[in-house]
């Protein structure tokens, strides 16, 4: 009972930390990242001691110092206990997604086998879509409670592009639930150690030659949906070029121009964990989570034949680091398309949402239930 | 009193305090908010009666979806235009309250419970079987229901084109 309890509050606190330590790397790669593709210097003012280290002194210990030691800031003919509240409210969700997505197979120690994964909860794509809907909150409330129009003009627009998004983004995951067949994050990872050859159906055998020796990831199966749901995924995340809600050459900088310190910082640190929870979502449902190809439980089966047998806690190690290289390749995929595309308009936007994304993903379900049918 | 009831007293005493707080704040949006919490907690209700889908399925479509509408729709007009017609709200309320009163205290009075309530299996609420009852047993209502949907949604379209 105590043992459990101490597993259970170890593998939490494992996540968070990791979550918020990424999230905070991420804020150098940012600055330091758009610095390099604008072949630019970037971050490099603050040192200690002489000590610069590529900007880390400045982006890590600089800035958040800064941020906590300035004034906090309340608008007078804002709502106090809301404006408080809103980045709370913008950061929980982003934080709390990470429960339900595995970072490796089963650890055994002796008698237990641990489950990397903070929750393993049966509806676990459900959860994440129920927290990416509260979302929203954080964003209308604090643009509510500043009182002021420029906020309130980017809480609007952030509503109304997070609600039509979600829906595209929930529509799109449905064709990867078809053909793993469960909601459950962890099953949806294991389901990806098969290999495509093993899948296909006999009038298909002709493919297996040269397609059949890949793994069973969703990017393989489900192509479109990859493309749909990273699309939406990242208008979720409200960053460019879905940054409307901000849109800062036009609204100052849309729902947070009031907030300052460390409110800021927390809405500041809830973007960077989102892009850590898209890449997380991203990397278990399309690129085989914690999977590395061909290792099974207990070492390497090759297509091609050949065996490699590996002791246990090796084998967790390579999942595990599998797992994070793969996230910290979408986190970084995200933040270079910050810095490679525009600013979409906001008509464009709605456009994008509605009238591509929500049809493409209903196509991909109708394609994918008749592929089911056929494959049989 | 064992640790599943002491929870339920709990959750019961924190939803009733926000059902309150809905009706008896003064702001508009912090009764929205008040409301938001309710619901969260009804969700939290329903995870601990072995129910985890129906809990989530209530934060996406009522904390996540239809709630952040109502808060659209209060933003967009003002709030302090909204608070005029207290007295008639009020009489409408208890009415209501009353009728709901009137059904609820006779079923609490005369105390006809389940004398021997059966726990609820594991498959209760999960996805296979709210998919097995909606898609087989009820198929013909869900459809009528989904077809009354459409309607909603195109009378809506309808409206919107029809004023400019």
């Amino acid at each position: 009972m105590i043992v459990d309890l101490a597993i259970i509050t170890v593998k939490a606190a494992l996540v968070v930390l990791m979550v918020l330590n990424l999230a905070g790397i991420l804020g150098w790669v940012e600055r330091k990242g758009s610095a390099l593709i604008q072949d630019r210097i970037g971050a490099n003012r603050a040192s200690i001691l002489g000590f610069a280290g590529m900007g880390l002194v400045n982006t890590l210990i600089a800035d958040p110092l800064k941020f906590l030691t300035k004034e906090d800031f309340i608008p007078r003919a804002g709502d106090r206990f809301l404006h408080t509240l809103a980045p709370c409210m913008a950061l929980f969700p982003a934080l709390v997604t990470f429960a339900v997505i595995p970072f490796g197979d089963v650890l055994n120690i002796g008698e237990r086998s641990i489950n990397l994964q903070v929750a393993n909860l049966t509806i676990g794509i459900l959860y994440v879509f129920a927290m990416g809907s509260l979302g929203v909150y954080g964003i209308v409330i604090g643009a509510w409670a500043s009182n002021n129009k420029f906020s309130m003009l980017g809480g609007v627009r952030g509503s109304a592009q997070m609600i039509s998004y979600e829906v595209a983004m929930g529509l799109s995951v449905i064709g990867i639930l078809m053909v793993y067949g469960t909601l459950e994050l962890q099953d949806i990872a294991r389901s990806q150690a098969t290999l495509l050859r093993d899948l296909m159906p006999t009038w298909l055998g002709f493919l297996s030659p040269l397609i059949g020796w890949l793994p069973a990831w969703g990017i393989f199966l489900q192509p479109l949906a990859f493309i749909l749901f990273f699309t939406a995924a990242v208008a979720e995340t409200k960053r460019i070029p879905f940054d409307l809600p901000e849109g800062e050459s036009e609204l100052v900088a849309g729902y947070h121009v009031e907030y300052s310190g460390g409110k800021f910082l927390m809405f500041f640190a809830a973007e960077f964990a989102e892009i850590v929870a898209v890449a997380g979502l991203v990397t278990t449902l399309f690129f085989g989570g914690w999977q590395v190809p061909y290792l099974m439980r207990d070492g390497f089966h090759f297509p091609w034949g050949g065996t490699l047998l590996l002791p246990h806690l090796l084998i967790v190690l390579l999942q595990v680091s599998a797992f994070t290289i793969k996230v910290v390749f979408f986190c970084w995929l995200q933040i270079l398309l910050r810095w490679s595309v525009p600013r979409f308009r906001y008509d464009q936007v709605m456009r994008l949402g509605w009238k591509m994304l929500l049809p493409l993903a209903l196509l991909n379900i109708v394609a994918t239930a008749i592929w089911i049918v056929a494959a049989q | 009193m064992d640790s599943a009831s002491l929870i339920f007293y709990l959750l019961a005493t924190l939803l009733v305090i926000a059902s309150l707080m809905v009706v008896f704040l003064r702001n508009v949006v912090h009764c929205a908010m008040a409301l938001v919490s309710a619901l969260l907690l009804i969700a939290v209700l329903f995870v601990t009666l072995q129910a985890p889908m129906i809990g989530v399925l209530q934060v996406i479509v009522y904390a996540g979806a239809i709630m952040v509408l109502f808060l659209f729709v209060i933003m967009l007009l003002n709030p302090a235009a909204l608070e005029q017609q207290r007295g008639l709200w009020w009489g409408f309320g208890t009415l209501l309250a009353l009728m709901l009163a009137g059904v609820l205290v006779p079923l609490v009075a005369t105390n006809d419970l389940p004398a021997d309530p059966v726990a609820a299996t594991e498959l209760f609420g999960s996805p296979e079987m709210l998919a097995k009852s909606l898609f087989n047993d009820y198929v013909l209502p869900f459809e009528i229901a989904s077809v009354l949907l459409l309607v909603a949604i195109i009378g809506a379209v309808v409206l919107a084109k029809r004023e400019n």
